[in-house]
């Protein structure tokens, strides 16, 4: 294509922009509206997937060894445990860290315990991580299965209906926002193709003076990129002006619930990028799909 | 230049519109499409422009071969030949100049030569002094004027006019008919259908009368023939 042309084609999409006003209004209202409610949703959805994630980075089995296994046998232990494709890491912890480490979350109440030094009630203990938690259980009943394993912990009674909670909140999370889409989609392009339904003479004198029907859609591919452009400004800077200032208000008050928001950089850059591709994306879907219809293609 | 070969064409709905038109119209001919309304006229007509494609038979304008064109070229084909309709098809919010200019842009017509043609071909139709109105601003007669230049201001070798004078009152049709007859002149081939009985039997040329899809009479220097 020649640069002239290119020219004339950009010219062109935005002088019509400013014919079509209303319509242009319309449409750029329906695709502000659809992203703000894309973007707000999506805030939420990410944040609570980073909390259910890094509840779940918490989980951890605690591989209780048998008093009775010598060094051999905790080196043979720790070889199955190896062998297990499921798990991630593998920390031992001496019966001497582990008494350590219970002392202090006492803190001075702890101080008690000290006498217990000489006389160590507790096992040594291989800390396995899984590379998914949701294999937790899974994975600890195999581990239950091994020789000099006196128990397995990991939270039993507590792992399984959060695990399955946060399963079920993130599908509908999910199906929310493929919905929320979807609806934004058929929204957006029925209001482009009123736009264009309202140009079909003159698509139709392009066709008759001998336009090919590139020519024919280029400008309104460049229209549907202004208005999903145009109409992803407004959802990106009041999503983020709310994070930035909601960040601080709200993380002070969770700090205590040992829930940490997502950081406002570079989420909110990436969010801001993902609604604007978004808008440019429907907005040129929505204008090819109707200018298609009278090219006769 | 335009030729047809036992033409058929049916429409989706099962309505035949064209059944075997053989027909051959040279250049610079003026050709006078008359039947009654529904006979095929505009389905002869629309053939021509590959706005309708052959059912069967073969079709040629201008050495191209209708029957075999891609859709990729039919722009190609449209480009030598105006189209003029009864109800003018100007775009109202753009002005007299730009409608007609529109047809060299949209073939990426150097810009220099774009001004030349489109104000040569505005004094053509008597225009040049409006042509910075917009269409609404003009008479019926006028936006007609407008569209014909439209159709030949990229000097195509072929009009086709369907109705140009239905929604006009006869003075301003018989403008038209002047219009149509000094770019006949000049050699371009004329192609009209029409209703206007007073227009055929007072300027004459040949007829070619369509009923139920079939070519009835071709005559030279013909008259309408039907009453009204």
């Amino acid at each position: 294509m020649k640069a002239r042309t290119f020219r004339r084609h950009f010219r062109e999409s935005f002088k019509s922009l400013g014919r079509n006003g209303w319509m242009t209004f319309a449409s750029i209202s329906s695709v502000t509206v659809t992203l703000l409610l894309v973007g707000v949703f999506f805030v939420i959805m990410m944040n609570l997937n980073s909390v259910a994630t890094s509840i779940e980075k918490d989980v951890e089995i605690r591989v209780h060894i048998d008093i009775a296994a010598n060094d051999k046998d905790k080196e043979v232990l720790k070889q199955q445990l190896e062998q297990i494709p499921k798990i991630e890491s593998i920390v031992y912890s001496s019966k001497e860290q582990e008494l350590k480490s219970l002392i202090d979350s006492f803190g001075e109440e702890g101080e008690a315990f000290k006498l217990v030094e000489q006389e160590n009630p507790l096992n040594d203990v291989f800390v396995v991580k899984t590379k998914n938690p949701t294999d937790t259980v899974n994975v600890a009943g195999e581990i239950e299965e091994l020789k000099h394993v006196a128990s397995v912990k990991y939270g039993q009674g507590t792992v399984e209906p959060l695990f399955k909670f946060i399963k079920v909140s993130r599908n509908v999370g999910l199906i929310l926002i493929v919905g929320l889409l979807f609806t934004a989609m058929f929204l957006i392009s029925n209001t482009i193709k009123i736009t264009i339904l309202a140009r079909r003479n003159e698509i139709e004198i392009m066709r008759l003076v001998g336009a090919t029907n590139s020519f024919i859609r280029w400008p309104f591919f460049l229209e549907g990129l202004w208005l999903g452009i145009f109409g992803a400004i407004i959802p990106i800077a009041a999503v983020s002006t709310a994070y930035y200032y909601l960040f601080d208000i709200l993380q002070q008050k969770l700090a205590n619930n040992f829930i940490k928001l997502i950081e406002f950089n570079p989420f909110v850059y990436q969010l801001s990028a993902i609604l604007l591709i978004m808008g440019a994306a429907i907005g040129i879907w929505g204008s090819l799909m109707s200018v298609r219809k009278f090219l006769k293609v | 230049m335009i030729e047809m070969q036992d033409v058929y064409k049916t429409y989706s709905n099962g309505v035949t519109a064209a059944s075997g038109l053989t027909v051959k119209i040279d250049q610079g001919e003026f050709v006078y499409v008359v039947g009654p309304s529904g006979a095929g006229k505009s389905t002869f007509i629309k053939l021509m422009y590959r706005e309708e494609k052959a059912t069967k038979g073969m079709i040629t304008v201008n050495g191209i071969n209708l029957s075999t064109l891609k859709n990729s070229k039919v722009p190609l084909l449209r480009r030598n030949i105006g189209v003029v309709f009864q109800d003018f098809k100007l775009l109202p919010n753009i002005t007299v100049y730009e409608n007609v200019a529109f047809a060299l842009e949209v073939i990426e017509e150097q810009p220099a030569a774009i001004k030349k043609k489109v104000m040569e071909t505005l004094d053509l139709v008597g225009l040049k002094h409006k042509a910075r109105m917009l269409p609404t601003e003009l008479s019926g007669g006028e936006q007609q004027r407008v569209a014909i230049a439209r159709s030949i201001v990229n000097s195509p070798k072929v009009v086709i006019a369907d109705e140009p004078t239905g929604n006009l009152d006869p003075d301003t049709s018989w403008e038209i008919m002047n219009i149509l007859a000094e770019i006949n002149l000049r050699g371009t081939t004329i192609v009209m259908a029409t209703h206007n009985k007073e227009v055929v039997n007072t300027i004459t040329h040949r007829v070619i009368a369509i009923e139920g899809g079939k070519i009835v009479r071709d005559v030279q220097k013909g008259d309408y023939g039907y009453e009204s």
